[in-house]
């Protein structure tokens, strides 16, 4: 059993998600959003890992990221309708927050390099900061990718690459895209891979503490690959999986297999998180739009 | 007898070891370009040296190296990328376009990213297609980001730690040709600033009275160098007279203090490397029509490289580069002479 906070972050993420893509049917969102409905638990199991010195660098798929590490579900619905006290003033939307010590970018493979630098600045710097930097499986496809654990492995950097590897890249299967292995891909840096199977947020912590402590203290890069489940969409209703694999997904859920094991704690904590994010959804609506100051 | 002026490579040498010096949040970065080897055009040699730890040769990666420089400048380091030949900038161009420039404004507030891209750039040393190209216009219209390039008459020293200040990424040409050339210009010239920020030099006849003017030529960087050359002899031929206005920043582009040359002139023509074709000349044409129509005797001449491919043999390399023939046959083309 996970202590309620720990619980409390995963659902608040789960309905804030949940909201966004019925805000989209309700017409109340426009462009697009990347959900993490069946992975909220990557962050939320890496967030105490963290220190407030280290950098998280995001992608396209960030809003669990985001909350995982602050508890402020009103900037960031705000940011992503367009409303006063967003992120970014409605300029960066879903795709680009930013916060100190946090910031997202919808290129793919982008973000590998400008973490692998955030890092070499900490270590330039004498500080014993993190970068850590969150990509999928479809992500590997960009030779930026390798370019920056070339750098990171040559360089020592402190550079911890999460990756969330839930088998498909928008529409295409993993086998369609990933050659080989990313574990194997790590090994040919000479970087340490540990692979996350599970799901339960205080076993990943155990698994991963002696090795994220390593790379702050070495330092050294680390990649990180969670074998997760996309439950949702890519972005909003474009589905294209068969039945079966939707099907597939929804089984191993986290969420409904820990509904199952801890009822009580679940419905309580989920009850409280809906009518939090309820809240939330109802507080942001009421706002004016965003202006935007300073250009 | 004075000692000779330093030469080029010397100079942008010398301005980057300030930096060093004086800001502890600089570094180096890009490829062979540590000692013993100091950069394929051996602009920063000895700093590696001079300064140990702050000078990293880099894998051959120019886009994940200037991504990385962009993180490392977000993250309140100051990065001076070298991008051996300008030409690979290219490689970089989603690291520049989609980040490093939209960091500036895209999260809604202003972020600090004080991060220099230098690229040699331009042919005339028979590299070839992919080693010899101009491509500054490329970089043209992108919001913060800057267009610079480097000249003689530029004064890098105190110009290059203002790129840095200004927080925003910066694209920095020098051009390959100057690199063994003298900070002088031609004998009959001398050379003043339009302004006192020192960004828009200017070179005038030395014998005639600056008010004297027949054509006004803008040209940055090296292709100033035969500008003069060209204006040289269409003094000493033609007894025409013309002043070269060589900018420093290329793009946003200001030409407030151009205005009153081009009015003086009433004939302006812009020379630059690039090959036609959305080009910086034709950025600098229209400001002027915007601003000066009336003052202009007659359209801007924009003076550019062949719309080729750049070869390799010193023969062909000849045909399609702008040079100062060419310069000197389009000006007297538009006098009319």
């Amino acid at each position: 059993m996970i202590d309620d906070d720990d619980l409390r972050r995963l659902l608040t993420i789960r309905h804030f998600e949940r909201r966004l893509l019925s805000l989209f049917d309700e017409g109340e969102l426009s462009g697009t959003t990347h959900t993490c409905l069946g992975q909220e638990y990557v962050a939320v199991a890496i967030a105490p890992l963290l220190e407030p010195a280290d950098v998280v660098v995001s992608n396209h798929r960030g809003h669990g990221h985001y909350l995982a590490r602050y508890d402020d579900p009103a900037g960031l619905l705000a940011e992503i309708m367009g409303r006063e006290g967003g992120l970014c003033q409605g300029v960066g939307g879903s795709q680009h927050l930013y916060r100190e010590g946090f910031l997202t970018s919808g290129v793919q493979g982008q973000t590998l390099p400008l973490a692998a630098g955030i890092a070499l600045r900490h270590r330039q710097a004498g500080a014993r900061a993190l970068a850590v930097v969150f990509m999928g499986d479809g992500t590997w496809g960009e030779g930026a990718v390798y370019e920056a654990l070339n750098m990171a492995a040559l360089w020592r950097l402190p550079l911890v690459v999460v990756v969330e590897n839930n088998g498909i890249a928008q529409s295409t299967p993993a086998p369609e895209h990933l050659a080989g292995g990313i574990a194997e891909r790590a090994a040919a840096f000479g970087i340490a891979h540990e692979l996350v199977t599970g799901d339960d947020v205080d076993g990943i912590r155990v698994q991963l503490r002696a090795a994220v402590q390593k790379a702050r203290d070495a330092p050294v890069p680390l990649v990180v690959e969670f074998r997760t489940n996309r439950l949702g969409p890519h972005s909003k209703g474009d589905d294209a999986r068969p039945a079966e694999a939707v099907a597939e997904a929804k089984a191993r859920d986290w969420g409904a297999a820990y509904a199952g094991r801890f009822p009580e704690q679940f419905e309580r904590v989920d009850l409280e998180a809906r009518e939090r994010i309820d809240a939330v959804v109802a507080d942001v609506r009421r706002r004016p739009l965003s202006g935007w100051g300073a250009r | 007898m004075n000692a000779p002026a330093e030469r080029f490579a010397e100079h942008v040498n010398r301005a980057l070891g300030r930096l060093l010096e004086e800001d502890p949040a600089t570094v180096l970065l890009g490829e062979d370009i540590a000692d013993p080897y100091g950069g394929a055009f051996k602009v920063t040699r000895g700093l590696s040296t001079r300064f140990p730890g702050r000078v990293l040769n880099t894998p051959l990666s120019e886009g994940g190296f200037t991504g990385l420089a962009a993180g490392f400048a977000l993250a309140g380091g100051h990065p001076v990328v070298e991008i051996m030949f300008a030409d690979f900038v290219t490689l970089a161009f989603d690291q520049l376009v989609n980040f490093a420039a939209k960091s500036v404004t895209m999260y809604g507030r202003r972020l600090s990213m004080p991060l220099v891209v230098r690229c040699p750039t331009g042919g005339g040393r028979g590299y070839g297609p992919t080693h010899s190209q101009s491509l500054q216009k490329h970089f043209i219209g992108v919001p913060n980001l800057h267009v610079a390039e480097a000249s003689p008459m530029h004064d890098l020293v105190a110009l290059l730690p203002r790129l840095v200040a200004r927080g925003e990424p910066c694209l920095l040409f020098e051009d390959k040709t100057l690199y063994p050339q003298r900070m002088q210009v031609d004998e009959l010239f001398r050379y003043d600033h339009l302004d006192d920020a020192g960004l828009f030099a200017r070179a005038y006849l030395d014998a005639v009275p600056r008010e004297q003017l027949d054509v006004l030529i803008v040209a940055p960087g090296g292709v100033a160098v035969r500008a003069l050359a060209a204006a040289r002899r269409l003094f000493l031929e033609q007894e025409l007279v013309c002043q070269v206005v060589v900018p420093f920043e290329l793009y946003p582009l200001d030409t407030g203090p151009l205005l009153g040359l081009a009015a003086q002139a009433g004939i302006v023509a812009v020379a630059e490397e690039s090959t036609p074709g959305g080009t910086w000349g034709g950025e600098v044409a229209v400001q002027l029509y915007e601003r000066a129509w009336g003052r202009l005797r007659r359209p801007v001449v924009r003076m550019t490289s062949a719309d080729s491919v750049i070869p390799a043999a010193a023969h062909l390399e000849q045909r399609v580069l702008l040079g100062e023939a060419a310069i000197r046959r389009q000006i007297l083309e538009a006098v009319g002479a």
